[in-house]
């Protein structure tokens, strides 16, 4: 079976701007596709490339088979799409919102009908319908724009940040209506920069300046520490630990995570006693040094401090 | 074209949720004909007079008369000498001021030369030259009349007559009385229809782009087309029934004659309102947000337009370069139209050239603005 979505070297430049550099990946049909990366990383660039909002400076996407910058109209029926900004008009109704999607879309007739029942029940808006949208709550407000973007039964969702905004519960329900889209077959592409919510996709692209650092799934990411440890690390002065433990050969990366340091190192044992050395040499006993499993927010800041040494390094040269 | 009737639909409702925007729409044009009707007057009548008459002759007193009587002048005060005039005339209790000098009687009754001055307050230009013409009229009128005393006199018992008396009769078409009224109320048709119409398209869609709405129609399968015709067609809705309001306050109302036909009025409209949702539509393409429409449209096309359509400031005054301009504005044709329908009952016998430049201008807008319209966000 072909690939939903194919992006080969997609690159967008806004002036001397790269804003993506070159992506090359493939997302296969049912796939939920998770794209994690920093504001500004690109995800949002490459998101309106695959639509067809902008034009790639160089390489291609192709959606459904279709190249997306040679036949931009071509795929906007098969696809739904969901910006970051939310995108309904709020001094319509929500069934008024439905509608005019739907309508412009093509929908009309029993089908259209049957639709709007559906974007109604799946939104658990039932009574709720003749509601200003302005008027709803942010989760209902999310959800509606998600059921208007999937009104005409696309094969392919891109969802630019559905959740940004949304209090936790409603996150979790927004996941589950992403999970049952995927069940039925729908390829959905989302971007986020929760890493929790990374753990909901099947896989996941790490995207760091425009560039893609890691891809893979979940636990095949986290394979990027085998052979190697992750030590958590409660001291008094963390900012000082942080200094003392980048200047040592031995400790490979080091973070601050919250109150706590992540230290990665080659051996648990080994590493655990030279840290304790260490930070006991300036006067900052660490209270605690513990091995831990890594977390995604691990490997995100171990791909994103390999591609920064990257960047350092050739620009030395 | 199920589609189109989405947009329109939606774009009707959008109007209607909004409590502020609709009475605007139809209030605007009536406070605005009522501003022109009864406060826009270019008659100079009744002008302030300061009297300085260092004659004291029955001719003078005579001059003074024909000043007064005119109806063009109030006597507001007698001074002394030409100096005290000044007061009068900075503290605008006077606007001009008449200095008969010693010696206008007796050049009446055949003696020398003698003036008689006239100053006026040049700090409103146009009200001063329209009091000196008046004045002018009446010295010389009562000059001539002398003349013709004394060559009759002079003549009287000779075989030679005197000669006849020639006099201009000027008679006005179309607004016999010259009331500015006529003049203006029309002109205010024009304006509302460019003001609302081409607010309201530019605003559409620049509000869109604002709050996202756009990018969200960009991925739908829905054509640019549809998309501008679904949302101007209300636009143009609204400019056809302000036609119907203003007409019926400008005749019913202010009295202004309709001596043309209004279904024609109806139709060249139609084609002036290409020319400004057109317009609305080129700049909402050029600016980022509304604030950015609402100034580029007033202050870049609106304003300059009203003041080089002749719709105001006649376009014979302005200078050669400034007058070629003005054929490039659609205002200026429709003020033709709208001042021929409305005043000389013109039809489309003469009115033909301004409506195939109306259709032609609206229709190439239309296309530009239509062509900068993308379905793309670069």
């Amino acid at each position: 079976m072909a690939a939903a979505v194919e992006l080969r070297d997609l690159t967008k430049r806004f002036g001397d701007f790269v804003a993506v550099g070159g992506i090359t990946l493939d997302v296969q049909a049912g796939e939920i596709f998770g794209f994690l990366g920093a504001n500004g990383a690109g995800k949002s660039t490459t998101i309106r490339m695959m639509c067809g909002l902008l034009r790639p400076s160089g390489g291609s996407a192709r959606v459904l088979g279709i190249d997306v910058a040679k036949d931009p109209e071509g795929v906007k029926r098969s696809i739904g799409y969901m910006s970051q900004r939310f995108s309904l008009y709020e001094d319509l109704t929500a069934q008024q919102n439905i509608r005019f999607f739907g309508g412009v879309y093509g929908l009309h007739g029993p089908e259209a009908r049957e639709r709007e029942q559906w974007a109604i029940e799946m939104t658990g808006l039932r009574g709720q319908e003749h509601r200003l949208t302005r008027e709803l709550p942010g989760g209902w407000r999310q959800k509606l724009a998600l059921a208007c973007a999937v009104l005409h039964r696309p094969r392919v969702v891109f969802l630019d940040e559905p959740t940004s905004g949304v209090d936790p519960l409603s996150r979790r329900r927004f996941w589950a209506l992403i999970d049952e889209m995927a069940a039925s077959g729908v390829t959905v592409f989302v971007t986020t920069h929760y890493l929790d919510e990374a753990e909901y996709c099947h896989r996941l692209a790490l995207i760091h300046a425009g560039r893609l650092a890691a891809l893979g799934g979940v636990a095949e990411l986290k394979q990027v520490f085998a052979g190697h440890a992750v030590l958590e690390v409660e001291c008094p002065h963390p900012a000082d630990a942080l200094d003392t433990l980048s200047d040592a050969a031995w400790a490979r990366e080091v973070a601050i995570f919250g109150t706590r340091l992540h230290v990665v190192v080659e051996d648990a044992e080994r590493g655990a006693q030279q840290v304790q050395e260490a930070l006991a040499a300036t006067g900052n006993t660490p209270a605690q040094v513990a091995r831990i499993v890594p977390s995604l927010e691990d490997v995100f800041i171990h791909h994103v401090e390999e591609a920064e040494a990257q960047k350092a390094a050739a620009a030395r040269r | 074209m199920r589609t189109l009737w989405h947009v329109i639909v939606k774009e009707l409702l959008q109007l209607r949720r909004d409590h502020k925007m609709l009475p605007l729409i139809f209030v605007a044009p009536v406070l605005q004909i009522v501003a022109f009707g009864y406060a826009v007057n270019t008659e100079v009548r009744d002008v302030p007079m300061v009297l300085v008459d260092q004659d004291r002759s029955p001719g003078s007193r005579d001059l003074v008369d024909r000043f007064v009587s005119s109806g063009y002048f109030t006597l507001v005060a007698t001074e002394d000498t030409p100096r005290a005039i000044d007061p009068w005339l900075v503290s605008g209790r006077g606007h001009v001021a008449l200095v008969i000098g010693p010696g206008y009687g007796a050049a009446r009754e055949g003696g020398p030369q003698a003036g008689v001055q006239m100053i006026a307050d040049g700090s409103d230009s146009s009200a001063a030259t329209q009091a000196l013409g008046y004045a002018a009229a009446i010295v010389n009128a009562a000059d001539q009349e002398r003349v013709r005393e004394r060559v009759r006199l002079a003549l009287a018992g000779g075989d030679v007559t005197p000669p006849g008396r020639i006099q201009l009769v000027p008679r006005v078409y179309y607004n016999a009385d010259l009331k500015s009224r006529w003049f203006y109320v029309p002109a205010v048709l024009a304006m509302i229809l460019m003001i609302m119409t081409m607010l309201l398209s530019a605003m559409a869609v620049v509000r869109e782009k604002e709050i996202g709405t756009l990018e969200q129609l960009m991925v739908t399968p829905v054509a640019p087309w549809q998309l501008l015709v679904g949302k101007l067609a209300p636009f143009a809705a609204i400019g056809t029934l302000q036609v119907f309001l203003v007409t019926g306050v400008t005749t019913l109302w202010f009295g202004v004659p309709l001596r043309g036909s209004f279904l024609l009025l109806l139709g060249i409209t139609q084609l002036f309102l290409l020319n400004t949702l057109g317009l609305g539509l080129l700049v909402s393409t050029l600016v980022r947000n509304q604030q950015q429409a609402m100034m580029a449209a007033a202050f870049l096309v609106m304003i300059p337009m009203i003041y080089l359509s002749g719709l105001i400031f006649p376009i014979e005054n302005m200078p050669r370069v400034i007058q070629t301009v003005t054929y490039a504005i659609p205002l200026r044709y429709y003020s033709n139209v709208i001042r021929g329908i409305f005043l000389k009952g013109a039809g489309m016998e003469t009115l033909w050239r301004e409506s195939i430049v109306l259709a032609l201008m609206g229709t190439g807008l239309l296309a530009i603005a239509s062509l900068r319209f993308r379905k793309r966000l670069d």
